[in-house]
């Protein structure tokens, strides 16, 4: 039987860039100080506080997690509701394609792109530090994060609308106002809706965090808790605000999945 | 001129549709609004943002410049360590993952429970693992580096499974036929055809965890973040504004870098 012959490739440059990636990741183990063999060693520290948290949860204290977890959601719903209002007009004047005027969608992109590089996290503690400790921190932070997540996914679907449609009506002599409503927005609407839904999972997560800067929600609850040492009362935290997480993702990813 | 007009369907079913629908929508945003209390600016709050912009406008330049190890170039360059290790850890960890929720390398019934455990990785948020692997290696980078491995198995996973799961399978049934066991198969078919989609996906998780590293440090796993929150706490401005515009330059270059990259790759 013939041989079929390969003749190899020339590899050098894959493998120098291979190599490099290696090197920038063994630096940056070392650099952090990670060693494997320590984390394996200690792992029954870990085993311990699982099994103090999960073994049994204190759910005596399950009817005092609800009241925090209520507020979680309800800053989940305002945030992404204020978010999701301001980022339609804005997405709009980002788009490249329909205002045409690079002088204000380039600007306008560059100020949505410093705003989404702040971590939530560090947007409440900010704001905490302003508006005090509660939940109206946390919700301007999550609008401010959501508005920044919503509006780039927007103007990049406004870019990739089907430009037929503006067309038609340009040459009817429709004004921008008539492109707007007539042809731009019943194409991105059900996407627009699609990625408030997302931002909507997307907050309910940070919300349950946030209140450990003091923005209120469940992160509050948890952080005494945490700091108290009640470790048991952590664990029902987790599994119930775990849960209340799982059924709002599969409700809303459902929901999404009709939508587009 | 022949006027054209849409016919709007207006049957009642489909009205009292639309009443549930929006109708729902704005009751459940007036309710989560009703239990948002505003109690008003704080008292303090002129001046806060007084100086807050004070810090803006002349910040700490000395933390800057401070080489040392309580500098602010360590912590970021410690952030972005804690950054890439934990993507590569996760990475390393998703690919199995995807594979046991791929239906088309595993069947249909191990892929839905791969995929359930993929959903319930995504769910527990960073924060607690930071937390539970403090207890584990003590309070510092090594903790971020795990908490940002495990969480991410959450997202690349699914990702990767996705990547697997619309390949080609010609390339793996040709192997198949030739005899070539399941190791072989796994290396020579299926991880060659979809590492271009596997490896943008990981830059994307990066760019996504570089930002989940600076706050890590809020519960002391590391990073930028514990620095940032102790200058947020004793009001130290100038400080905490050098920090966050730092931050800021530092994530959108990665972002600009990395975006680069993933636009190259498929």
């Amino acid at each position: 039987m013939d041989k079929i012959i390969v003749p190899r490739p020339n590899h050098l440059k894959r493998n120098i860039v291979i190599l490099a990636v290696v090197a920038l990741i063994l630096g940056s183990a070392i650099f952090a100080g990670f060693n494997p063999v320590t984390v394996i060693r200690n792992f029954s520290k870990g085993r311990r506080l699982l099994g103090r948290m999960f073994l049994p949860p204190d759910w005596s204290y399950a009817p005092k997690v609800i009241p925090p977890l209520i507020e979680t959601l309800r800053m989940a719903i305002v945030g992404t509701f204020w978010g999701a209002l301001i980022a339609l007009p804005v997405a709009v004047l980002a788009a490249s394609n329909f205002l045409n005027n690079p002088w204000i969608s380039k600007p306008v992109r560059l100020i949505l792109n410093i705003f989404r590089t702040i971590p939530a996290m560090v947007l409440a503690s900010l704001f905490v530090a302003v508006f005090g400790i509660g939940p109206f921190s946390g919700v301007i932070a999550l609008s401010i994060f959501t508005f920044g997540l919503i509006s780039k996914l927007t103007y990049e679907s406004i870019e990739s609308i089907d430009f037929g449609q503006v067309e038609a009506l340009m040459s009817l002599g429709a004004n921008k106002l008539n492109i707007l409503r007539y042809a731009i927005m019943p194409q991105i609407l059900p996407q627009f809706m699609s990625y408030t839904l997302y931002g909507f999972e997307v907050n309910v997560r940070s919300a349950a965090v946030l209140g450990y800067v003091g923005a209120g929600g469940i992160g509050q609850t948890f952080e005494h808790n945490l700091a108290w040492r009640n470790f048991d009362r952590v664990g029902v935290i987790i599994v119930i605000s775990f849960l209340v997480v799982l059924v709002i993702d599969f409700v809303s990813s459902n929901i999404r999945k009709r939508l587009v | 001129m022949e006027k054209i007009t849409v016919e709007k369907n207006t049957s009642p079913a489909q009205i009292i549709y639309r009443v549930i629908n929006y109708g729902g929508l704005v009751l459940v945003i007036i309710w989560g609004m009703l239990g948002i209390p505003y109690k008003g600016v704080m008292a303090t709050a002129q001046g806060t943002i007084n100086s807050l912009l004070r810090g803006i406008i002349n910040p700490d330049m000395g933390y800057m410049t401070n080489m040392t190890i309580d500098g602010l170039p360590y912590a970021i360059v410690e952030t972005i360590a804690i950054a890439i290790s934990g993507t590569f850890v996760s990475a390393v960890i998703s690919i199995p993952f995807a594979l046991l929720a791929s239906q088309n390398i595993v069947g249909k019934r191990v892929s839905v429970a791969g995929k359930f455990i993929i959903t319930l990785i995504r769910t527990f948020p960073e924060l607690i693992l930071a937390l539970i692997f403090i207890s584990v290696v003590g309070p510092g980078a090594p903790a971020g580096i795990l908490a940002l491995g495990i969480h991410s198995i959450g997202m690349l996973g699914k990702l990767f499974s996705e990547a697997i799961e619309s390949m080609d399978m010609g390339v793996k049934e040709a192997l198949e036929s030739c005899g070539g066991s399941s190791p072989e198969v796994l290396f020579r078919a299926v991880l060659p055809q979809v590492s271009p989609e596997l490896i943008s996906y990981t830059m994307y998780r990066f760019e996504i965890n570089m930002r989940a590293a600076s706050t890590l440090g809020l519960v002391g796993a590391g990073g930028i973040g514990a620095p940032l929150i102790f200058a947020i706490r004793t009001r130290a401005w100038p400080r905490a504004m050098i920090i966050v515009m730092v931050l800021i330059v530092t994530v959108s270059i990665i972002d600009m870098i990395s975006s680069r990259i993933r636009k190259r790759l498929v």
